[in-house]
């Protein structure tokens, strides 16, 4: 259940859907969580705590979220300058992608890579596409971007590469905001073709 | 009180010693890229150890200071100024930093810190996600406050000033996917293109002893991740706080002060050690530093 991650951080091994975030921050001498598919990296101050005492508190959190989930509707202009090829590997029409991308229902994974990304879960088997052969060095604010089974608004200009379908002036992530970010872990998002 | 950047060098911000607790946010810590020097100058100015003070990048700065102050420069040794020592600037003294020497970064602790507000709980820039200040540019003019404590007059243990080049790491989630054996022999060069986000290495490509796929997961200050290419990436204060490839090592926490002081064409190893030998070692460089 626990993998040593460095000598001021280990790894708990369970999806952030089945823990609660907010007790594990709350452990003493814990002072930051990174949040990912099927674990969380708990990162501690080492001049207070150690890896033993850090399991055995964690081990005793509760093994359900408190967060209380909420629901985006998020406008989206299906215009990515990578619709056409998305359409084309999968055989569909550019109307077929934008149908399936928007019927889905969604799930907030966790947010990571840069501030305010939230993967979600849920892309529809159909659309599952590879990265780019290699990443973009600029991806515009509020490009939305398939990747293998995931899907995903790029909340700042940064770079990836992943295939990008869409666009939104929705802001995802605004430091004077609390939280930071628009979507939260455990939440659901639809997209809605503008 | 007041300082004015005439110039602002090559990269300089606001750090103090980061921003926790916003990792669920995606926001990774930021905060002075060496640590222990931002806190010696603080302790020799009688700051608090999280007070702001600027870091500077291979070039320093130009700042002038219309009411005086007094100052300490810790990490890397600029040309024309000495390191951990008490300088007295006069009200209307320019103090001109120039090219560092002895490492990539120099820190101006100013009695009384740089008055910030702070984003999130700190006045650490975060330059990805625009948390805090943005870099220093010419004509800025950042408040001081007033003094907090007296400074001290206390040599610097050496072994707190002395950067390595050898870095000290424990094991890696995924360093059974590599040949360890060959990491640890092999010397690499710190690229140009490093930053407080990542400090990419070239050398020989690491070989892969197993295929392996991961799922993406955290990624720890330090973690060294090596991409399918071979080129190891050590993930620093600035940090994505996801990653996808597998990680072969991470340096250990004491010794992230000399991997914020490396340069680049800087030629370095890796020494494998245990975890109670990286605790054992973070130990000792706090015992001497409360000897301040």
């Amino acid at each position: 259940m626990f993998r040593y991650a460095s000598d001021q951080s280990l790894f708990l091994d369970v999806p952030p859907s089945n823990t609660d975030l907010e007790a594990l921050a709350r452990i003493p001498g814990v002072v930051n969580l990174h949040p990912a598919y099927q674990s969380v990296l708990i990162v501690f101050n080492p001049f207070t705590t150690t890896h033993e005492a850090i399991e055995q508190a964690a081990s005793l959190t509760a093994s359900a979220p408190s967060h209380q989930p909420r629901r985006h509707e998020v406008p989206i202009h299906y215009n990515g300058p990578d619709l056409d090829s998305v359409a084309a590997l999968h055989n569909l029409t550019r109307e077929r992608v934008i149908e399936l991308h928007a019927s889905a229902q969604y799930t907030v994974a966790f947010l990571g890579f840069v501030p305010g990304f939230a993967y979600l879960a849920g892309l529809p088997a159909t659309l599952h596409t590879p990265r780019l052969p290699s990443p973009r060095k600029i991806v515009p604010a509020g490009s939305l971007g398939i990747a293998g089974d995931q899907t995903g608004i790029y909340p700042l200009s940064t770079p990836g590469g992943w295939q990008l379908i869409g666009h939104t002036s929705v802001e995802l992530f605004n430091p004077a905001n609390t939280p930071m970010s628009l979507f939260q872990p455990g939440d659901h998002v639809r997209f809605i073709p503008q | 009180m007041t300082i004015v950047v005439q110039s602002p060098g090559m990269f300089t911000t606001v750090q103090d010693l980061g921003r926790s607790r916003h990792g669920v946010q995606g926001v990774s810590r930021a905060g002075a890229a060496d640590p222990l020097a931002l806190r010696i100058g603080n302790r020799l100015l009688g700051n608090p150890d999280n007070t702001p003070a600027l870091e500077m990048t291979l070039l320093g700065g130009s700042f002038e200071f219309p009411d005086g102050a007094q100052i300490v420069l810790t990490g890397a040794r600029p040309a024309a100024h000495p390191v951990y020592q008490l300088i007295e600037i006069n009200p209307g003294g320019t103090l001109r930093i120039g090219p560092l020497e002895t490492g990539a970064r120099c820190y101006l602790c100013i009695q009384g810190g740089i008055a910030v507000p702070l984003t999130a709980g700190s006045a650490s820039a975060h330059i990805l996600s625009g948390l805090g200040p943005p870099p220093l540019k010419k004509g800025d003019a950042l408040a001081i406050n007033a003094p907090q404590g007296k400074p001290i007059a206390k040599p610097v243990p050496a072994a707190l000033t002395a950067y390595q080049k050898t870095l000290r790491v424990t094991r890696g989630p995924q360093a059974a996917q590599f040949d360890e054996t060959a990491f640890y022999s092999a010397e690499f060069t710190v690229s140009t293109d490093s930053n407080r986000m990542g400090i990419r290495l070239e050398g020989p490509a690491v070989p892969t002893s197993q295929q392996g796929q991961m799922a993406t997961e955290g990624v720890p200050l330090g973690a060294i991740q090596v991409p399918a290419n071979g080129q190891p990436i050590i993930l620093f204060v600035d940090q994505q706080t996801t990653g996808g490839y597998p990680k072969i090592a991470n340096v250990i926490t004491a010794d992230i002060p000399s991997t914020a002081q490396l340069r680049p064409r800087d030629k370095i190893r890796f020494q494998l050690v245990t975890n109670l030998e990286a605790q054992t070692a973070l130990r000792l460089q706090e015992e001497l530093l409360n000897q301040l």
